[in-house]
């Protein structure tokens, strides 16, 4: 997946795990916490659906990298890299 | 033999939440039910040709559509669930009712502010703090969980009443523990009664258990009913399957049980090692009048009515006789804003739930408990209607269930509604794999029983899994 793909992927997580917020206005660089109301049980649920999707695992310890879209999809790119878009 | 990476005893409203968490995230799950049906606490019944819930008064926690905050929006989205599914109908207000006071409340918490301010005019400014003073969900420790909530009600407020008056619908709603409340289940209780607030679907809980158990199958999930569990089979550290009442064997990496606390203990082969914990020992009667009216005819459109008929509430079982009248709750899921397109229930109906005592209702023997449950109906509906107008010759039709029917259709020890007075919140039990969800865990409720089963599944089948 390209980093762009990814960074849909992401949206298209957000949107199952959060389908109240509107995402249109999304800003990369800023915070998921400061434009969206997710709470510890959202961000363990994205974890999850990464797993699920692309069986990519994403230890505790690195949960600090998906505090934005712009350092998840960073955090993301070498583990996702490999996998073909469906 | 057949394995799972969990196994749920109990097709309640937890396990199932806790079995479509798992089963959406590919565990191979299955949920074990000795019941012939789900629901559980909260299940429904067809008599007479005509549908009965179990339980369902209303659904606490109510928020309108789009809300983001608050248990139901969290458990809808835990259950990727939308608000349309469960079609909540908000209530037409209630009330707590104490001789010469009555305190009105509806979902927004104004009401219940204009009305404490009229009639407790001193203490005002007191309920203010409180609202300051209460803890959310999240912030919960174990150790202010357990504190007195009469006591901290008692450095607020000056008028003993008052405390009693709210307390009431608290207690009658969610409270395990005899005649106090521990703080941490008073802060959960007034958030999902006085600041959230109360609704129910058209179609009563069969709506909520529907999809419910539709999801669970669809995700892949596997549901056997009439599959009680007889056995916890262990290897002295942990759970390794289950063996039911017919024989079977079932293995599993983890057990999560909504069974109780008390009755999982005794389900494992180690018993002797469990601690000693305590069923609860508060349950009730419940009796459904049938009107051949709608209640609003009778001049009855309070959703639901909390009443006592002394200035001191007393939230303990029965000391003396079969159920105590003094206190109880009247029902009418017709009071509820439904949709134009819904109408109205087709049938009038009042609930009526008086606090009950266990041992004494299965000791009778069966005349004497065909007897008692008439004679009860009728000093019951007594009782209410000195807190309403009287419907009683309006009533076609009857059911009533005891303490007795709650155990048989639950298998909680003493038929107790709440479950034991000391919760188990991380779940854990002397097992490493063997988890309690459900009442037993801590919430209560409706809400509150799929919002542990989600949490339990997060906490020790999900989460675990990603390390
Ligand atoms: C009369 C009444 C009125 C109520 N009104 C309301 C209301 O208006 N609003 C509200 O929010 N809540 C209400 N409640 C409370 C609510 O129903 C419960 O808190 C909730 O349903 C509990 O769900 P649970 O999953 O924790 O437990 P349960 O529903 O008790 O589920 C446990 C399940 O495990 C099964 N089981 C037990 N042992 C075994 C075994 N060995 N093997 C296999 N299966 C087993 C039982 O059969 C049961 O189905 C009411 C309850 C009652 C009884």
């Amino acid at each position: 997946m390209t980093p762009a793909q990814i960074r849909d992927e992401i949206l298209d997580i957000l949107s199952k795990v959060a389908p109240d917020e509107d995402l249109s206005g999304l800003e990369d660089a800023k915070n998921f916490r400061e434009q969206l109301e997710l709470d510890s049980m959202d961000f363990l649920d994205i974890v999850l659906e990464l797993k699920r999707r692309h069986r990519v695992i994403i230890p505790e310890e690195d949960y600090g990298n998906l505090a934005s879209m712009a350092s998840t999809v960073s955090y993301l790119e070498p583990k996702m890299r490999d996998i073909v878009k469906s | 033999m057949e394995e799972f990476d969990t196994i749920i005893i109990g097709a309640g409203m937890s396990g199932l939440a806790a079995g479509i968490r798992l089963a959406y995230f590919d565990q191979k799950v299955c949920i074990l039910e000795r019941h012939y049906t789900i629901g559980g606490l909260n299940s429904f019944y067809r008599l007479n040709h005509r549908d009965y819930d179990v339980g369902l008064h209303a659904v606490t926690n109510f928020v309108g559509k789009g809300a983001k905050k608050g248990p139901i929006a969290k458990l809808l989205r835990q259950l990727r669930f939308s608000w349309d599914d469960f079609q909540l109908r908000p209530q037409l207000g209630s009330a707590v009712v104490f001789p010469d006071v009555e305190l009105n409340f509806n979902n927004d918490i104004e009401l219940l502010k204009a009305e404490i301010a009229a009639k407790f005019p001193t203490q005002r400014d007191r309920f203010e703090i409180l609202l300051k003073q209460l803890v959310d969900y999240d912030d919960l420790n174990d150790e202010m969980f357990g504190l007195s909530s009469r006591k901290i009600l008692q450095e607020i407020f000056t008028e003993p009443l008052l405390i009693e008056m709210l307390l009431c619908p608290l207690m009658w709603y969610g409270n395990a523990r005899e005649n106090d409340m521990d703080f941490g289940q008073f802060c959960i209780m007034f958030r999902s009664i006085y600041l959230e607030g109360f609704g129910r679907p058209f179609k009563g809980v069969r709506l909520i258990l529907k999809h419910l158990v539709r999801k669970y199958r669809a995700l892949g999930g596997q549901l056997k009913l009439r599959s009680g569990v007889a056995k916890i089979i262990t290897d002295g550290e942990h759970a390794v399957g289950v063996e039911l009442d017919n024989g079977t064997q079932l293995k599993a990496k983890r057990i999560l049980s909504s069974a109780g606390a008390v009755e999982t203990m005794r389900l494992c082969e180690d018993t002797s090692e469990s601690k000693v914990v305590q069923a609860g020992q508060l349950t009730f009667i419940e009796s459904i009048s049938v009107l051949d009216c709608q209640p609003k005819e009778i001049g009855f459109d309070k959703t639901i009515v909390f009443y006592n008929d002394s200035p001191q509430f007393h939230w303990t079982r029965p000391q003396t006789e079969l159920c105590d009248a003094r206190t109880g709750v009247i029902c009418s899921p017709n009071n509820y804003l439904y949709d134009a397109t819904e109408g109205e229930l087709q049938d009038g109906i009042i609930r009526l739930t008086t606090i009950a005592d266990y041992n004494r209702w299965a000791g009778l023997d069966e005349n004497s408990y065909r007897r008692e449950k008439l004679r009860w109906y009728d000093l019951s509906v007594a009782s209410a209607v000195r807190f309403m107008p009287d419907f009683r010759r309006r009533v076609i039709e009857t059911d009533v269930f005891t303490p007795k029917t709650i155990r048989r259709f639950t298998h909680h020890d003493n038929g107790a509604v709440y479950g034991a007075p000391k919760k188990q919140l991380d779940g854990r039990t002397h097992l490493k794999n063997l988890f309690l969800c459900g009442t037993d865990q801590g919430f209560v409720g409706i809400v509150g029983a799929i919002v542990s089963g989600i949490s339990i599944a997060n906490m020790h089948c999900l989460r675990t899994e990603l390390s």
